[in-house]
């Protein structure tokens, strides 16, 4: 935008003056969010700078003294023998999660949009959406119940002859119990972004796929995926931006001294070292300033990918 | 499309039945686990310890739930969680309309880069250890204040918002009603609130839902028992083995408890799950409807 010569620069900060103050009781209102947005989010960030430092209690964030050499923290990280295990861990569980996560959604809405039963379509979509509203906690209680020793699923091997598993205790069974759970939670809600993509293809283009003899399969092909495929692809690479911070309050619970070889990502390690064991805090923030600095790269390229390929980005 | 129907091709038939067996596998999937921990739940703790319960409860007993109307913890945790949420979803609401609004105002000078100062905390969030370090020098460890300052805006849900605001509202609307002598203030009180009305809704569930259903930020914040909500509660019931078994009545003979703790187990996630559960059918369309909003871009 350029502004026209004829307005001086005094004007213009006239201008500006009464844009405000015809309008200060917006800023009035915006003020306790701009106070609470400082507050909690960008001081958090200010004291990141801990990651740089030898933090002691005694001397708060400003007073600690800088580590020599500044980068001390990090360099510990990238040498030692956990980084390329929780490295792995982190990226292999992402992977497979939105791997897996991508197509029981697109299915599930599809299905639905096709049904020719209205009630039965409301029935299956309202009771495929519940669980997602159901906690964490639960969720993975659920799971453990389901899967001990005296559960019905050991139950159920028992009974055909097999010798019952431990499945909450076994590495190799964790990073598929988290996916399918995952699943099993949130394919009914995330279905919902999919059905209103199909709600949104113009009825023109079924009744001329119809003309042109095309099969319901044919049309599902040829209509209904190409025009869910940007928000599919927005959705997934968004995720793919997330890898290395997703959510990990679900790995925390099912994670135990058992399973740790396979459920320990850089979330927990930098929990469980700053928080639940260690108290090393400035090594904690240094993961997971790398972490979120990782993230913030990621998500602007993907942003940036996403743009081009489907035109749809998150800002 | 209507003729179709008439004369099903035998390629239509095929695609019906397939469809209709995928959407019962669905519901079966989603059903049998809630099923079977209600059926547990509310079955003698012999049938379930022989494993003789799949979705239908057996010589159905409430000795289980008997227990847990007995366990301090559980109601305190009942009755932290109801405050937490209702206190917080109130902060919530406030909150996000005081940002939402201002932010969807065209002639709002700085809105741009007011609505980066937000957005970016959503790409860019500081480390945990800061985050904590924060919260104990604000002197917020261990009090009411910290399961509802903290979060008092989420974001995403500020930006469905300020959408709905920006593509509901016409600015003819506000202009006329700025023409005739209303404050900003007074838009916002007698027009744009209630012209609302279903976004708040929307956002009263969504908030409601995740106060209800948080558990991390108690978990690592409060360390007095009689402050933990419901999940914290449900969790150290449910991980620890000692816990449970001392809710188990003391009276029964020692092989009944162990059977009796198993019951104990699922009564507990019933309960835990059983505001939601009943709540939901009557809300489930404004969540439906929610997730719409807010995958329309703003």
């Amino acid at each position: 935008m350029t502004t026209p010569p004829a307005i001086n620069k005094k004007s213009r900060a006239r201008v500006i003056y009464h844009g405000i103050m015809r309008h200060w009781q917006l800023y009035l209102l915006m003020l306790l969010p701009i106070v609470w947005v400082i507050t909690f989010k960008y001081v958090p960030i200010w004291g990141s700078q801990i990651a740089f430092k030898d933090y002691k209690f005694a001397h708060g964030i400003a007073g600690s003294a800088w580590a020599t050499p500044i980068y001390k923290h990090f360099l510990k990280f990238f040498t030692s023998n956990q980084f390329q295990r929780l490295m792995t861990n982190t990226i292999g569980l992402s992977l497979y999660n939105i791997l897996v996560g991508i197509f029981p959604p697109i299915i599930l809405a599809i299905a639905l949009n096709y049904c020719r039963s209205k009630v039965y379509s409301k029935t299956v979509q309202m009771v495929t959406y519940m669980p997602y509203f159901i906690s964490t906690v639960l969720v993975v209680s659920i799971l453990t119940q389901m899967l001990s020793l005296s559960g019905i699923v050991n139950k159920a091997i028992e009974a055909t002859g097999g010798k019952a598993i431990q499945f909450l205790s076994k590495p190799g069974w964790f990073k598929t119990l988290y996916v399918f759970s995952e699943v099993w939670q949130k394919t009914g809600y995330n279905a919902v972004v999919y059905i209103a993509a199909l709600a949104a293809i113009s009825p023109e283009l079924h009744e001329a796929a119809i003309v042109d003899g095309a099969n319901i399969w044919q049309r599902i092909l040829h209509v209904d995926i190409p025009g869910i495929l940007p928000t599919a692809i927005t959705l997934t690479i968004m995720a793919c931006g997330r890898i290395l911070t997703m959510g990990y309050e679900k790995v925390l619970l099912m994670q135990n001294l058992q399973n740790m070889r396979a459920s320990d990502i850089i979330s927990t390690y930098v929990y469980r070292i700053g928080l639940a064991e260690g108290m090393q805090f400035s090594y904690s923030t240094a993961i997971g300033l790398f972490q979120s600095v990782v993230s913030l790269l990621m998500l602007t390229l993907v942003n940036g990918l996403s743009r081009k390929l489907s035109d749809n980005s998150l800002w | 499309m209507q003729a179709k129907h008439l004369k099903k091709t035998t390629s239509e038939w095929v695609f019906d039945v397939i469809n209709t067996l995928l959407l019962t596998f669905s519901l079966v999937i989603v059903l049998i686990p809630l099923l079977h921990v209600i059926a547990q739940s509310l079955s003698s703790p012999n049938q379930v310890i022989a494993g003789r319960v799949f979705i239908i409860p057996k010589d159905i007993s409430l000795m289980a739930y008997k227990e847990i109307f007995r366990s301090k913890l559980l109601l305190s945790g009942y009755g932290n969680s109801i405050l937490y949420t209702v206190l917080g979803t109130i902060v919530n609401i406030t909150m996000t309309i005081l940002c939402a609004y201002p932010l969807s105002r065209k002639d709002f000078l700085g809105r741009k880069w007011m609505m980066w100062l937000f957005v970016f905390t959503m790409i860019f969030s500081a480390p945990l250890i800061p985050t904590y370090l924060n919260i104990r020098n604000l002197r917020m460890l261990d009090s009411l204040w910290v399961m509802l300052l903290p979060g008092a805006i989420n974001v995403y849900n500020m930006v469905v918002a300020r959408t709905f605001f920006m593509s509901t509202i016409p600015d003819e609307m506000i202009e006329a009603a700025e023409l005739d002598g209303a404050s900003d203030l007074q838009v916002v009180w007698h027009l744009v609130l209630p012209l609302s009305k279903s976004i708040l809704a929307v956002l009263t569930l969504f908030y409601a839902v995740s106060h209800w259903n948080s558990y991390f930020d108690a978990f690592i914040y409060l360390s007095s028992e009689d402050k933990l909500p419901l999940q914290v509660v449900l969790r150290n019931i449910l991980a620890n083995a000692k816990m449970i078994e001392e809710m188990a009545d003391a009276t029964v003979e020692q092989s009944q408890r162990l059977a009796l703790v198993e019951v104990l187990k699922y009564a507990v996630i019933v309960f835990g799950s059983l505001p939601v559960i009943l709540l939901y059918p009557f809300v489930q369309k404004h969540f439906v409807k929610g997730v719409m909003v807010g995958s329309l871009k703003g």
